[in-house]
């Protein structure tokens, strides 16, 4: 929720209160729209709009090849600018796994410039870089792989990555590279020296000869609004062009309310990542959001590469294409004349401050691209198998007595439920780690009345701190100097939630292990092993900074908040993470929900895409939203089931539960001012619509745990676009109302109002795909147009895939631990099929001691078999096989199940021939061991 | 497991009246599960061997095969709960490890370690039973009084109201009475002070002459510069105010034409004409240094407020500008105005209306008289009809079947919490007020009874309270129970400005045999 209703009228309005409600009725004057004017364009941005002013033409930056040093990991090269002389330091790098790093950083910088820490999980591992050839003109690098080579031509500078004779992507080739090099001030001095020394400053003018770039207005200082940035460094802006040839479509850079593929952005402004608090955002267009990942995918039917701009500063990526605003038409045209321009999309980042250090990973595939992705950053954090059920959230729950009717009311009307949370509200005047002494009194006596119905809770703990001098938590930051400090060096206070907050300096690891030990269960009052964390307001978010955000002067040590801006969710969500493991003696998987994120985010929860609204389109960005960030490794996503501002229709929030019903973070929540919407506040025909999406998804559970466990192994995404699984069709590349979960399940959610159908692309021409509710079998590559009522959540299962599922659906995932499985066969036009079964204790690390079982099921030439996929793995389950399902079977005469000792046993069945579907009935063995099963 | 599970005779504490029948089967079906015999899914839908009832393997659609297990998604399992009310709960909850049944039959194989709480809920559930019986009993009685005291009332209320309606009309009579009294001595009254007023008004005429002619006077002798006895167009030509197109030139023939300065100069005698031409303009030499008065008469420095508002709202509705408009065009003639302030300065020297003489004073007093009767018998009326209405009101309200909620009218009734002092006044509203300080806040106007169709008079709904900022106007539910008392239990705020109390009547309390309604079940123990 957002900093907008700190305005909500409490009946213990406060003249403050009154003030702000005025200003706010001003400002809002009734729209419910994102309020554009509190957040910059480009043009504002003093940084942006001086970078953007430059056009392509040739770079003024030089290869100086002399300088040139290549040892066996690295190639160090200066390049100089031949307007100003100022040198810089080119390093390249092959990594490991088909990933070329480019470094590039003033040679003698002023004093250093930021370089992101904590991001790589580790200094990325090299592989030799050989020289292929040397002139003159450049020389050229073999990137070992496949004829894969880098040109670094001289004159001007760029850099050529070839594949064969190829083009896949060459840097500065539009001469957009720059680098605004650290520098005095000199009008400063003007301003200080009195013309009886004016000899003196024509002396100081003259030795700066070379450097006679203007001073442009915004360089030293600006200001937004009412707030002043003193911009104590000056400009210091890095900025890079790419061009990838053959290119038409460009993924990622998270996190924008856009569709999954990226616009060109010639006609407005560039995507901007930023971390902001946006109140109400906008749909459908490139503003910063809550969160940044730096890293853009390009994709045609032969290659997918990725760039990863490692840079934490404001950053606006501005991308071209030369077929853009090209009609179907007249691209055919272009085809029919022979018209010889190949498509090319052109990308440019220009990011306010630090250097430029850009990750290229070549792929091919895109499954090449998110494991080099993840070589980097790291994979999805393993989440406990709960955390995968259904959350049921608002702002907020009153009191013990409302988290308790709550949670009866999910048992009267069977509808399951894991996790029940609580909003600000809960806290003892918005101090995280304290309760509410009225309503929430007895914090442990709740928790445990969750426990015995094996259920669990979050509570919100925000990083902006109250000032207050009787909070514990306030005076140790205080006291242990953790506060950021603003530009005069005293603790920087900005205006939030509790009123005025300090805001701890999260990029201090002391800091961070200090706030980890406060979730320790004797540091944390009240707190249970049930207990997880949500991370809010983490952008961060402070109501009275420009942009609702934080001044870019205040200073985390040495470094500007400028510097590291977009890192300050990550690392909240790092340290929230850390204290829940080390809480438990390392023993539990964590669970944090965070708003705010950056590159490697994924290491440490979930994130969720903030203050959404009750709104059909709402519903529909929810996918494209998710897709970008699983694209970027986040694959722990989801958004406000019903929306959160406002109050969905009946129709919608039915929508919106079987559509959350099918994405990865599947939490309901609502805002302070919203009717109440639980689940079965709307009638009985939608109290049991309702309850049959949260069934399906629970039903789903063991499928949804393999696939977090194959992104925590992979870092591929869970929820996926098509065009993931079928790179070589073009007709999925924008596809971004449907989306795939793992390979198997195709989903395309009803998210049109009064909906009477839809209309899936099922991909891929060999493929079968079955519908999952009535098993009927469809081909691939073609639009299935399906009739649908309210009850309806179009999905379906691949032919070729096995897919276990519980049926036993009950209150909490943790009940249904021990209930055996249902195997869903789909069988492929081969008739044969393949799947896995994931299986622990579902909730500690102890998978990584090699507790687990890793089940291959594969079915082929009438044989189903399991086999152990993980054999140096131990663990053992209670679960059995009550049911095997096959899809697009014939009918056997006789089915026998083999199991490990050899015996063997007759498995009655049952046929459906009208839709040949074939029901093994309750085989029975266990689910951690060898069988087979032969049809005959 | 391959077998069904009976319910066995284990447990010591239950006696032998057990029926062997299915695990999780209540007695009513015992029937259907007919050991050895083939089972019919009780939907009918298929039949199976008994040994697949409770084998674990949901074959049934109805789940009817797995009233013992988990097995199928729409199951049920029953519970005894021998001391205790028996219960159904969803299949679902069978040996998931949580204790649902009292008896712990629901976890008979997940390793929790349920307690046997039947005899204890029982005993406590008696106990409350009891003590709800006995509210209810005594709850029940109150009501009885209740809708004797309402009918009582009511009849009470019919007949006032019957009684003020013949008053009403006496009333009226009266007050027709009055009227023609009033008319009757208002006409003399009128006319005789017509007649002192015109006297007045001659009386001032006058004088008015009088005065100009003096006037006329000395403005002859101040022009006569010369003192010849004569005023020339020379000497008019010096008061520039004079001059008919204001151009600052006045001119000779300017003066001639339109002052009827027909000969060069003009004695007193002649100068009578010119004067009448003159005289609304003429300023007095002596006065000539000061400004004419045509700006600023003070009440006019006020008028241009009434404009300048106009100009602020420009939104205010048409027929308030129009009037507007109609002031603004008197008060922006200047002459107007300063002839307005003339006259008033003539009233000052012409003095007040002298008083009235004896005889008209004495009409004026029987006038004033027969007013005042008329207007007390008319504000007597009005509040007979008041008293109509209310009672109207009062009788036409809903107040429960047998009027029993009849006694809430008219009452309030407070809770205060550590913040805020809630109070209902039933039938009228509901409000909020901070405890230290602070405006009351309405939560909601009796709106109607909102109870389900077969309870409507368990719940009041109050709507329309003070709005909240983009959201909805305050509105509260009351939720009824039994009790002896009428007390205000508790408010709460489940969802943003709708608020929830709870309020003890007697007036909802049923007859207490009521209270069993599955007394029949306990034969099962």
């Amino acid at each position: 929720w957002c900093w907008g209703h700190i305005i909500s009228p409490r009946r213990d309005q406060s003249p403050m209160a009154s003030v702000l409600l005025l200003w706010l009725a001003v400002c809002l004057s009734g729209t419910w729209a994102v309020d554009k004017g509190n957040f910059k364009t480009c043009d504002q941005s003093a940084f942006c709009k001086r970078q953007r002013a430059l056009k392509p033409g040739e770079s003024p930056y030089r290869a100086l090849l002399e300088t040139m040093e290549l040892t066996n990991t690295r190639l160090t090269l200066q390049l100089i600018n031949d307007n100003n002389k100022v040198r810089l330091l080119l390093e390249l790098y092959r990594l490991q796994g088909n990933i070329t790093r480019v470094k590039i950083n003033e040679l003698k910088p002023l004093k250093p410039r930021y370089e992101v820490p904590d991001v790589l999980i580790r200094e990325p591992p090299t592989e030799p870089l050989s020289l292929l050839s040397q002139d003159e003109n450049g020389v050229v690098l073999s990137l070992g792989a496949e004829s894969q080579r880098v040109i670094v031509s001289a004159r001007p500078f760029r850099l050529d990555i070839m594949e064969g004779r190829d083009v896949l992507m060459s840097l500065n080739s539009r001469g957009l590279l720059a680098f605004e090099h650290l520098r005095m001030r000199k009008d400063t001095f003007s301003y200080k020296v009195t013309s009886t020394v004016a000899s003196v400053w024509d002396n100081i003018k003259r030795t700066a000869k070379e450097e006679e770039e203007k001073v442009e207005d915004g360089m030293w200082e600006e200001s937004f609004k009412s707030h002043a940035d003193s911009k104590p460094s000056g400009p210091s802006a890095v900025s890079l062009d790419f061009s990838l040839p053959g290119v038409e479509h460009v993924y990622g850079i998270p996190e924008h309310a856009d569709t999954l593929r990226l616009k060109t952005t010639d006609n407005g402004d560039p995507y901007r990542l930023y971390n902001l608090d946006v109140f109400q955002y906008e749909l459908y267009n490139p503003m910063a959001l809550y969160g940044a990942v730096p890293v853009m995918l390009a994709h045609n039917a032969q290659r997918t590469t990725g760039i990863f701009w490692l840079n934490a500063a404001e950053t606006w990526v501005d991308i071209s294409s030369n077929t853009a605003g090209k009609t179907v038409f007249g691209k055919m045209l272009d085809y029919v004349q022979g018209s010889s321009e190949t498509p090319q999309t052109d990308v440019r980042w220009i990011s306010e401050s630090g250097i430029i250090d850009v990750f290229i990973m070549l792929g091919p595939t895109p499954k090449d691209i998110f494991s080099q992705y993840a070589s980097l950053t790291g994979t999805q954090s393993f989440p406990p198998l709960s955390a995968l059920a259904y959350h049921q959230c608002r702002w907020n729950y009153n009191d013990q007595k409302d988290v308790q009717e709550v949670d009866a009311g999910f048992d009267e009307h069977d509808i399951p439920y894991d996790f029940i949370w609580l909003d600000i509200e809960h806290t003892d005047g918005k101090r995280y780690f304290t309760w509410d002494p009225h309503k929430f009194a007895s914090p442990k006596e709740m928790l445990q009345g969750l426990v015995e119905k094996k259920r669990k809770m979050v509570a919100i703990v925000d990083p902006h701190i109250k000032v207050d001098s009787n909070y514990k938590i306030h005076n140790e930051i205080r006291s242990k100097g953790f506060y950021i400090k603003n530009k005069d060096g005293g603790d920087y206070e900005g205006w939030c939630w509790p009123g005025s907050a300090g805001y701890p300096d999260f990029t201090r690891a002391d800091m961070r292990a200090w706030w980890a030990s406060m979730f320790a269960y004797d540091q944390y009052e009240g707190s249970m092993e049930n207990l997880y964390t949500w991370n809010d307001m983490n952008e961060p978010s402070v109501f009275n900074g420009p942009e609702v955000t934080m001044h870019k002067d205040a200073m985390h040590g040495a470094w500007e908040h400028r510097d590291v801006h977009n890192l300050y969710g990550f690392y909240v969500q790092m340290a929230t993470a850390e204290g829940l493991i080390q809480r438990s003696g390392g023993v539990e998987r964590p669970f944090v929900l965070t708003r705010a994120f950056f590159a490697g985010s994924q290491r440490y929860g979930a994130v969720w895409t903030g203050d959404n609204a009750a709104e059909w389109d709402h519903l529909k960005i929810s996918i494209p939203m998710c897709l970008s960030l699983g694209l970027v490794g986040i694959s722990f996503c989801g958004a406000d089931v019903g929306g959160f501002f406002k109050s969905p229709s009946t129709e919608l929030l039915v929508r919106w539960y079987q559509t959350g019903a099918y994405q990865p973070f599947f939490r309901a929540h609502a805002h302070l001012d919203t009717p109440r919407r639980e689940p079965w506040l709307f009638g009985p025909e939608n109290t049991a619509l309702i309850r049959e999406a949260v069934r399906q998804r629970y039903t789903l559970l063991p499928y949804w745990y393999q696939q977090f466990y194959q992104a925590h192994q992979t870092g591929e995404p869970i929820m996926r676009p098509l065009w993931v699984e079928y790179p070589q069709d073009p007709a999925t590349f924008a596809i971004d109302d449907e989306f795939l979960i793992g390979r198997d399940l195709l989903v395309h959610p009803v998210t049109e109002e009064g909906a009477r159908g839809v209309t899936a692309y099922l991909p891929g021409k060999d493929e079968l795909w079955f519908d999952v509710h009535t098993f009927q079998k469809h081909n691939g590559a073609q639009n299935l147009y399906i009739p649908v009522t309210m009850s309806s959540i179009p999905v379906f299962q691949r032919g070729g895939s096995i897919i276990p599922r519980k049926l036993r659906v009950r209150r909490s995932s943790t009940c249904m631990e021990h209930d055996p499985y249902t195997l869903y066969v789909a069988l492929n036009p081969q008739r044969t099929a393949e799947g896995e079964l994931y299986i622990d204790d579902g909730h500690t690390f102890n998978y990584e001691k090699k507790e687990f079982i890793l089940r291959k099921l594969s079915f082929t030439k009438n044989i189903l078999s399991s086999v152990n996929m993980a054999p140096d793995a131990q663990f053992s389950t209670r679960s059995w096989i009550e049911r095997i399902i096959i899809l697009g079977a014939s009918k056997p005469s006789k089915v026998t199940l083999k199991t490990a000792g050899g015996q063997e046993s007759q498995v009655e069945f049952e046929f459906d021939a009208s839709m040949s579907v074939l029901t093994l009935r309750k085989p029975g063995m266990n689910a951690g061991v060898d069988w087979s099963v032969t049809l005959q | 497991c391959t077998c069904y599970l009976l319910l066995l005779l284990l447990s010591l504490g239950v006696s032998a009246v057990e029926v062997q029948r299915p695990r999780g089967v209540p007695l009513s079906k015992r029937q259907f599960y007919e050991e050895g015999k083939p089972f019919t899914c009780l939907d009918g839908s298929r039949t199976i061997p008994f040994d697949r009832v409770n084998d674990d393997y949901c074959d049934c659609e109805d789940g009817s095969d797995e009233p013992g297990t988990a097995a199928c998604p729409n199951g049920s399992f029953h519970c005894t709960n021998a001391g205790f009310r028996p219960a159904f709960i969803p299949s679902s909850r069978i040996n998931d490890g949580i204790c649902d049944c009292c008896d712990t039959t629901d976890e008979y194989n997940s390793g929790a370690a349920c307690q046997n709480t039947c005899r204890e809920l029982g005993s406590k559930e008696r106990e409350i039973m009891k003590e709800m019986a006995e509210i209810a009993k005594e709850g029940f009685l109150l009501k009885q009084q209740l809708i004797q005291e309402a009918k009582s009332g009511l009849e009470e209320k019919k007949a006032k109201l019957a009684e003020v309606q013949v008053s009403k009309k006496d009333l009226e009579d009266k007050l027709e009475a009055l009227r023609t009294v009033k008319e009757t001595a208002e006409q003399p009254e009128k006319e005789a002070k017509e007649r002192h007023l015109k006297a007045w008004e001659d009386e001032k005429a006058a004088i008015r002459l009088e005065k100009d002619k003096a006037k006329m006077a000395e403005v002859f002798l101040e022009l006569d510069d010369d003192a010849d006895g004569f005023v020339s167009v020379a000497d008019l030509l010096t008061h520039s105010e004079l001059d008919p197109d204001s151009d600052g030139s006045f001119t000779e023939a300017e003066a001639q034409v339109k002052h009827f300065f027909l000969l060069d100069k003009v004695d007193t005698a002649a100068f009578e004409s010119v004067w009448n031409n003159i005289k609304e303009k003429y300023v007095s030499e002596s006065n000539a240094d000061i400004p004419a008065p045509v700006e600023t008469p003070q009440e006019e420095t006020r008028e241009p407020v009434p404009e300048n508002d106009s100009e602020q709202y420009p939104e205010e509705d048409i027929p308030e500008e129009e009037e507007d408009d109609d002031e603004e065009d008197e008060d922006e003639d200047p002459d107007d105005g300063d002839y307005k302030t003339q006259e008033q300065k003539d009233d000052d020297d012409e003095g007040t209306m002298p008083p009235y003489d004896d005889q008209t004073q004495n009409l004026i007093d029987a006038a004033q008289k027969a007013r005042n009767e008329f207007d007390e018998a008319e504000k007597a009326l009005r509040e007979v009809d008041d008293q109509i209405r209310n009672l109207e009101k009062e009788i036409s309200f809903d107040f429960g079947p047998g009027a029993e909620f009849a006694y809430l009218y008219g009452q309030c009734y407070e809770l205060s919490t550590s913040e805020y002092i809630y109070r209902l006044c039933p039938f009228n509203r509901v409000s909020q007020k901070p405890k230290y300080g602070g405006s009351e806040t309405n939560l909601g106007s009796w709106g109607k009874w909102t109870g389900p169709e077969d309870n409507v008079y368990s719940l009041m709904k109050y709507e329309h309270g003070t709005g909240c900022w983009q959201g909805p106007n305050r509105s509260t539910t009351v939720k009824l129970t039994c009790g002896k008392e009428t007390v205000v239990l508790s408010t709460s705020e489940p969802s943003r400005c709708e608020y929830l109390m709870e309020f003890t009547t007697p007036a909802v309390c049923q007859e207490p045999q009521s209270l069993y309604p599955d007394a029949h079940d306990h034969t099962e123990l």
